[in-house]
């Protein structure tokens, strides 16, 4: 009879399980867990209607509709080019594909102050990309354009990195199956290879936007801080950090953190229905 | 032949249709991703050489340069050891409460920057939950090098462990066991069997928690106080700079770090592909 797998590993002969078990929920508990867990007792002082005062005024319910849709538009954009540019890397050659390919990634390796900066000088009205914007009547840095920018520079790679795996592993039978059968080429892409990929790139997409929503460093330098117009969600929690105010900051931060944590559980959802796909080709 | 011709024809795309995606695809990375980065390196020497150099020798800009180096130093060797520690036992054993221990180590992707930063006021700071207990212990840790470390820390988290899991969970037990049954003990067995196997994948959760730690700006900047020479890190020294209207010196000190990021690029394609090669060799 066979062991059960499950009973033959709580049997392991491997040595170090308590220690590196031990090791694990002790940083994890000193380092993530008591900290986040200062949010709710920070929270709780408040009360429910000084909480739901301090998450619904105003200056705080603007900064809500700016972050978050500058966070989707730019998940859209990056939607629609990120699939472009996972699907050249992907299927076609040209010289310097790999070069293209590995720079895909230096949103991910720049630090964000620095890729805010950047991005303020080159769309600020006397900036390389900001002048001619300028002459077209289009004001980029300071608006909520520039925060869309900037979001969108910094939720690129989640889109093709999460896109790029599944679109590889496509197997090529499938659509010569399908050519076979009759298919032109749009229909091919249209009904066999777009709802293969559907699932991982909404994950992609997904996994921007909650990344913008708490985003900061790239962002604080081209939005223009303007209370009311063009003031981010996050830089508005350190506004009132600033100025002592720590239950009221802690209350917007809890909102936050409960939209980013609802969108990765979100998130996790559609990987294992992306899973469940994959296995079932 | 004349079938052939036709599948060709209905699984690739036409040539123009190629030419257009493949120029739309080079436009946007260009935009967003080239142009970004030649124009740190031009405004850094916009001013020339001498006062890109000048720029970096400040003695504020050294400062910042050790203490971006100390919490890098401090928070990714701890980082390493837990990260190896959580992936062994999540990868090699069964317990309960295992996937619920992997989501939690990924929590803090999920946290804001600028609330990573903001936990440890909370914690730590007057009016924290440990505040009385740090001051009567003058113990300074917000606004101070332990808080920046601390948040370095949080924001770092889950960088090795999240490289090693599915890497030692791939690999099995099969060859540990094996090892442990010819009479290897704990340490040996670690050393020769499970390192080896897992040196590329560690080396790149090694890299990308450098290069998160010495570039995380917005954790850092809540729990810093700003307080120049003693709490400023180079993201935050870029910061100051640049609000000072200081643009090239902002930018030459930026440059640097993003000599950095292109540096762990460059070790991200070195170690995928040294990993690739040697799992062809294997085969």
């Amino acid at each position: 009879m066979p062991v059960p797998d499950r009973f033959r590993k709580t049997h392991s002969v491997l040595p170090g399980f308590g220690l590196a078990l031990g090791v694990s929920v002790l940083s994890l508990s000193l380092i993530v867990l008591l900290p986040l867990s200062t949010l709710f007792w920070k929270s709780s002082g408040l009360g429910w209607s000084g909480f739901w005062q301090a998450v619904s005024a105003p200056r705080v319910v603007a900064s809500y509709k700016l972050t978050f849709g500058a966070a989707l538009a730019a998940a859209i954009v990056n939607g629609v080019f990120g699939f472009i540019v996972t699907w050249v890397l992907v299927r076609y050659r040209f010289p310097g594909r790999r070069l293209v390919d590995a720079l895909v990634d230096f949103p991910f390796a720049l630090p964000t102050a620095v890729a805010g900066i950047t991005l303020t000088t080159l769309y600020a009205p006397n900036g390389w990309l900001g002048e001619p914007l300028a002459r077209l009547g289009v004001k980029a840095a300071f608006t909520p354009l520039g925060v869309t920018i900037a979001l969108t520079f910094i939720g690129l790679p989640f889109v093709v990195r999460t896109l790029q795996p599944v679109l590889e592993s496509l197997d090529p039978e499938v659509e010569e199956a399908a050519a076979s059968l009759g298919a032109s080429r749009l229909q091919t892409i249209a009904r066999v290879v777009l709802p293969a990929l559907f699932p991982a790139w909404l994950t992609g997409v997904a996994l921007a936007f909650a990344r913008a929503l708490g985003e900061y460093g790239s962002v604080v330098f081209i939005a223009g801080n303007m209370p009311m117009k063009t003031e981010i969600t996050p830089l508005l929690i350190i506004t009132k950090l600033e100025q002592y105010d720590y239950a009221g900051a802690t209350a917007i931060a809890v909102v936050t953190l409960v939209a980013s944590f609802s969108m990765l559980l979100a998130i996790n959802r559609l990987q294992t229905w992306s899973a469940r796909l994959g296995a079932a080709e | 032949m004349r079938s052939s011709g036709v599948t060709a024809r209905a699984t690739r795309e036409p040539v123009a249709v190629k030419v257009a995606l493949t120029v739309l695809a080079l436009g946007f990375l260009g935009l967003f991703l080239v142009v970004p980065l030649v124009a740190v390196f031009a405004q850094a020497l916009e001013k020339g050489w001498a006062a890109y150099a000048s720029a970096l020798r400040e003695p504020m800009a050294l400062s910042a340069v050790k203490l971006t180096l100390l919490t890098a130093g401090i928070a990714v060797p701890l980082n390493l050891v837990f990260g190896v520690a959580a992936a062994w036992a999540i990868a090699k054993f069964e317990f309960p409460g295992r996937n619920a221990l992997v989501t939690l180590i990924d929590l803090p992707f999920g946290v804001s920057p600028v609330i990573s930063g903001m936990v440890f006021i909370l914690l730590f700071g007057r009016q924290g939950l440990l505040g009385p207990w740090a001051q009567a212990h003058d113990l300074k840790i917000v606004f101070a090098v332990p808080g920046l470390v601390l948040a370095t820390l949080f924001v770092t988290f889950p960088f090795v462990a999240r490289e090693l899991i599915p890497l030692m969970q791939a690999e099995g037990t099969e060859e540990e066991e094996a090892a442990r049954v010819l009479g290897a003990s704990g340490w040996q067995m670690f050393r020769r069997v499970t390192l080896p196997n897992i040196k590329w994948g560690l080396l790149y959760g090694v890299i990308l928690c450098n290069a998160r730690a010495m570039g995380e700006f917005g954790a850092v900047s809540v729990v810093s106080g700003h307080i120049r020479g003693k709490t400023n890190t180079l993201p935050l020294h870029v910061e100051i700079l640049y609000n000072e209207y200081q643009f090239q010196a902002a930018f030459a000190v930026a440059s640097v770090l993003t000599l950095l990021a292109l540096v762990t690029l460059l070790a991200k394609t070195v170690v995928e592909w040294r990993g690739r090669r040697e799992v062809s060799d294997v085969d």
